[in-house]
């Protein structure tokens, strides 16, 4: 047992976070692509077709994942923002802006595809099924997030903004499914289901989980480089960034 | 308390002696109810079913026009800051001017949707119900309102940000406030509806003030 103390609020300073982001960044990148391949191997080939849906169930191998890293971000984003907000730390509000953009790509992606396993499969691209709905304002309140960060000029303001907004609708995020869930059962019986299909093949959940593990590592990846990108933004005036070798090139 | 009811009665006062403010946004509801037949057509059992969905959107959006001006000529003028100073609690100076802020658009508009919901063939339980359900549903909308009105105070294309932050969180207000008028008109019986609406207004009652209040104070730093 070593009693070595690991000083973590050491990387709560961008200063200290910058070159340990800059470590991080290729072993997701990596994890990225060996669980993306093992997923996507997985998804297209070791996957059996589907007794009723056919071949184009496959979508489902990113469609499921994008959706739950859309509504888990944005739990992460809000996490950072309170923190932000009760510790005073500047680098939290920059990790929330920095995920923002992939949740609401991620609340993108999970519509679009939905749309098309929808179109050959329920003969609709879009219906008003309690899921989309909540799906689409998940993705209206990611836009409302990063609208109202791109309107502040100073950060520390947008920081401190962005958390207000991100904490209330992390509140709003149970309420408004709920109530959506709620609408839709109220106006018509379900005609749609995903719960409903017969129970998966293990390969297929497996291929799912492996294809979410790759999801979340290209999410802490691609929020990675750009919390870098936030830091190098702000702190242009300090000196430890006009050290760095690759500003000084 | 004083203080609370001081701020209501300013605002009150306000709004009385700049009345078009508060006519704009009502005439504004008129009208945007008015065209939805207009766009739809006139048949009387499309338009009863659809009545209550379109009071309510237009509820929704006529009280975010007046929201910018919850708190904008106060900061415009330096009220504001002067209310961040005063010794009361500033949330408690907040819940007055929500409260002021209902008086002036909610309330007219709960008075107005009963003539506006004859034009639409509804019959008067139904109108009770819809009576009911935007007095609890329209202090809902200047609850939630007033947290975005302070985190857009003062920034650039403001009005239109406003409307991007506020609408989604006012889902579940029309939500149950509409599907109240239709559950009763489809039998089904409004209560649960509006049970779930009082719940969702008291929850923004409590926590709505101090949200708006930590938004003001980043606002004015």
């Amino acid at each position: 047992m070593s009693n070595r103390i690991i000083h973590w609020f050491k990387f709560a300073s961008p200063q200290s976070f910058y070159p340990l982001a800059g470590k991080m960044i290729p072993w997701f990148w990596a994890l990225t692509a060996v669980f993306g391949a093992i997923g996507l191997w997985i998804s297209f080939f070791v996957a059996p077709t589907d007794a009723v849906q056919g071949e184009g169930y496959r979508i489902i191998f990113i469609h499921v994942p994008a959706s739950w890293m859309s509504m888990f971000i944005y739990m992460v984003m809000a996490a950072w923002a309170g923190l932000g907000l009760a510790l005073n730390t500047r680098l939290s509000g920059m990790m929330a802006q920095a995920l923002a953009p992939t949740g609401a790509l991620m609340a993108f992606i999970s519509l679009w595809t939905g749309a098309f396993w929808g179109k050959p499969m329920w003969g609709t691209w879009w219906v008003w099924d309690a899921r989309l709905t909540s799906e689409l304002i998940l993705f209206f309140l990611y836009i409302g997030f990063i609208a109202l960060q791109a309107a502040i000029d100073d950060p520390r303001r947008a920081d401190k903004a962005g958390a207000i907004l991100a904490l209330v609708g992390v509140v709003n995020v149970p309420i408004i499914y709920f109530s959506v869930k709620w609408w839709n059962t109220l106006h018509q019986g379900a005609s749609v289901s995903m719960m409903k299909s017969p129970s998966m093949a293990q390969t297929m959940l497996w291929g799912m989980l492996i294809m979410a593990l790759c999801f979340w590592m290209y999410s802490i990846a691609v929020a990675l480089m750009r919390v870098r990108a936030i830091i190098l933004e702000r702190e242009t005036h300090t000196e430890w960034v006009k050290e760095l070798p690759e500003v000084k090139q | 308390m004083s203080a609370f009811l001081a701020i209501i009665r300013r605002d009150l006062l306000l709004a009385m002696r700049r009345k078009s403010e508060v006519l704009t946004a009502l005439f504004f509801f008129i009208i945007v109810v008015s065209l939805f037949p207009l766009g739809i057509g006139p048949e009387p059992q499309l338009l009863k079913k659809i009545a209550p969905g379109i009071l309510w959107v237009a509820a929704l959006l006529s009280t975010m026009l007046s929201l910018n001006r919850l708190f904008a000529t106060d900061h415009a003028d330096g009220t504001l800051e002067q209310l961040v100073l005063s010794p009361t609690p500033l949330g408690l100076l907040v819940a007055g001017k929500i409260v002021a802020h209902w008086l002036t658009s909610g309330l007219p508009l709960v008075l107005l949707a009963p003539v506006l919901g004859v034009q639409f063939d509804l019959d008067a339980s139904a109108l009770g119900i819809l009576v009911g359900a935007l007095l609890l549903g329209t202090p809902l909308l200047s609850l939630i309102g007033a947290i975005g009105a302070a985190l857009t105070l003062g920034v650039r294309g403001g009005g239109v940000l406003l409307s991007l932050l506020v609408l989604p969180l006012y889902v579940p207000a029309l939500i149950f406030g509409a599907g109240a008028v239709e559950a009763h008109i489809s039998g089904l019986g409004a209560t649960g509806h509006l049970s779930l609406l009082a719940a969702l207004l008291a929850l923004a009652a409590f926590f709505a003030p101090w949200a708006t209040t930590a938004a003001l104070r980043v606002s004015l730093e």
